[in-house]
């Protein structure tokens, strides 16, 4: 069994519309069988705190394109993406890219 | 005495702005002149430097004992050329800083012309500047600005045509486009043409920076392989931009490109930063490195000429306000029937569906107020004042057939989705109703039917 994780959830970039605006989620995990990792974050995300239009943020499996996804401030592409075990007190960042100027 | 003076006051006004409009006249002419070469001609090379003026000194004297930057620095930034893609909220203190600071030559691009919109953050444009092209207004404003900095304005789009040809001729590229396709095109232009790339980036409160293409970092299809779904994308129009916001972001780039011009390099390769404005925090995120498998830059390109990326990104470059159609023309009016409708009091209900923000800012009186997130969560408090308000017209209305209901909006995008959820609903919430949206919105009511009536 997995111990509970607690993590700082943030949305940024507009993505925290689809949060009720919301930009900072201090979230704990349930224990499970399971590791936690993103991939099973982002299903909890889906059910706990997206409340509707799931598309504009999560596609299949994954993220959106145009969303990026840190992990500690470093990209997840460095982090193993999708597989990343989550630790305790872990900060995983949304970021909706911007395109105004 | 006080009329006397009011009309001669008045006359003076009139004299004034005609004398005003030949000068505009006589200003695009001159313009056009100054033009420049338009976007497919080869620029002369800047020569490469020796030596400082005594002038010269004096004016970069601040930044010349700076051992980071100093003579070597200074004589790097003169023979330098940038082009700024896109002089908006981005590109006009970035083009500011940049000419302050000495550098040889400014490539000024902008398909658009300056509105009134525009001033509260594009600060190189003035409200004289009113209908100019931006290209232009940035040029001239950097020229009274340093004299010494060459400017070349294209008031024009940047497309797959001319792109590659133009980024060939400068040594730095700042990307302060306002749109994907744009970001996408720039991005493949400096991987092919082999220049760094300063790529910035600010909507409502916040901003981010990225150093694309610069020692052997990554490009911005390492990052973005795939651009997002046309619907995800905010403009500024839609989502709204604090004009400091982007102001900080441009000096951020220009900062980040003087480094670069002057061969100190930039810090941002591989990295971004991200600000918060209202939370006052400067993110660094670290980035992945170049992709071996990206379709531009990495081992095995597929992509080794510039494509449609109106088409690859399924959005325009040049058109901000996308306009949905939804609906079939018969569940849809114009503000012009509308009108006719008001005209003969015909019993019906008027639903404004803008975010509350915006109904502040100006709004039709007999409207009532139901914002789309509410319809689209199907907020019981909402449909049940809804449901009243129709059942109130409909006894007015002594029972004819179905009470029609019209929904407006902006611009007619959102109007039409509150439709179809209205629609839907219609029969089991609140009998039989016909539903319409009015095209256009509340901004073709200002330009079509009440002249006084708040554009935004
Ligand atoms: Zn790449």
């Amino acid at each position: 069994m997995a111990a509970p994780v607690s993590l700082l959830v943030e949305f940024g970039g507009g993505a925290e519309l689809l949060f009720d605006g919301i930009k900072k989620h201090q979230v704990t995990l349930p224990c499970q069988q399971e590791p936690w990792d993103i991939r099973n974050l982002l299903k909890w995300i889906k059910q706990n705190l997206l409340k509707e239009r799931p598309e504009l943020f999560i596609q299949g499996d994954t993220v959106r394109p145009g969303i990026l996804v840190l992990i500690n401030d470093a990209d997840w592409e460095l982090m193993g993406e999708l597989d990343y075990k989550l630790q305790d007190q872990d900060n995983v960042v949304f970021i909706s890219t911007l395109h105004g100027g | 005495m006080a009329l006397s003076e009011a009309a001669r006051l008045r006359a003076e006004v009139g004299r004034q702005e005609q004398e005003l409009r030949v000068l505009r006249e006589r200003l695009a002419r001159v313009e056009a002149e100054e033009s420049g070469p338009g976007l497919e001609a080869e620029l002369p090379p800047l020569p490469a430097r020796a030596a400082l003026s005594a002038a010269e000194i004096a004016r970069y004297s601040r930044q010349l004992v700076l051992p980071q930057l100093g003579v070597r620095g200074q004589l790097r930034l003169a023979s330098c050329s940038v082009l700024v893609v896109g002089c908006g909220g981005l590109g006009c203190p970035l083009a500011q800083y940049l000419a302050a600071a000495g550098v040889g030559r400014l490539g000024l691009l902008d398909h658009d012309v300056v509105e009134t919109s525009n001033l509260q953050r594009q600060v190189l444009h003035d409200e004289a500047a009113w209908g100019t092209p931006k290209a232009f207004s940035a040029a001239a404003a950097v020229r009274r600005l340093n004299s010494a900095v060459q400017c070349v304005p294209y008031p024009a789009a940047l497309g797959p045509a001319t792109a590659l040809q133009l980024v060939r001729q400068y040594d730095v590229v700042a990307d302060c486009s306002d749109n994907v396709p744009t970001r996408y095109l720039v991005s493949d232009a400096c991987v092919l043409a082999g220049k760094p790339l300063v790529s910035a980036s600010a909507l409502r409160l916040e901003g981010q920076l990225v150093v694309y293409n610069h020692n052997g970092g990554p490009c911005y299809r390492c990052l973005f392989p795939t651009p997002p779904p046309p619907e995800t994308v905010t403009n500024c129009a839609d989502g709204g931009v604090l004009g400091v916001v982007p102001g900080i972001l441009g000096c951020l780039q220009a900062l980040e490109v003087l480094k670069i011009a002057a061969g100190i390099g930039s810090c941002f390769s591989q990295c971004m930063l991200v600000f918060d404005a209202l939370e006052g925090q400067f993110r660094n995120i670290k980035l992945r490195p170049k992709k071996r498998d990206c379709a531009v830059c990495g081992d095995h390109p597929t992509i080794t000429a510039l494509q449609d990326y109106e088409a690859f990104c399924g959005s325009s470059a040049t058109d901000n306000c996308r306009t949905l159609s939804l609906l079939p023309s018969d569940d849809r009016i114009s503000v012009e029937e509308y009108k006719k409708l008001l005209n003969e009091q015909a019993p019906h209900v008027l639903i404004d569906v803008r975010p509350q923000v915006e109904v502040e800012i100006c709004c039709l009186a007999h409207a009532l107020h139901v914002p789309l997130s509410k319809l689209e969560e199907k907020n019981e408090e909402c449909l049940e004042t809804l449901g009243k308000i129709i059942c109130e017209g409909k006894q007015r209305a002594n029972g004819t057939a179905a009470f029609p209901v019209y929904v407006i909006c902006k611009l007619g995008n959102d109007s039409q989705k509150a439709v179809q959820i209205l629609q839907a609903l219609s029969v089991k919430e609140f009998g039989s109703l016909v539903v319409k949206d009015i095209r256009g919105g509340l901004m073709a009511w200002a330009t079509k039917i009440d002249p006084t009536f708040p554009q935004y």
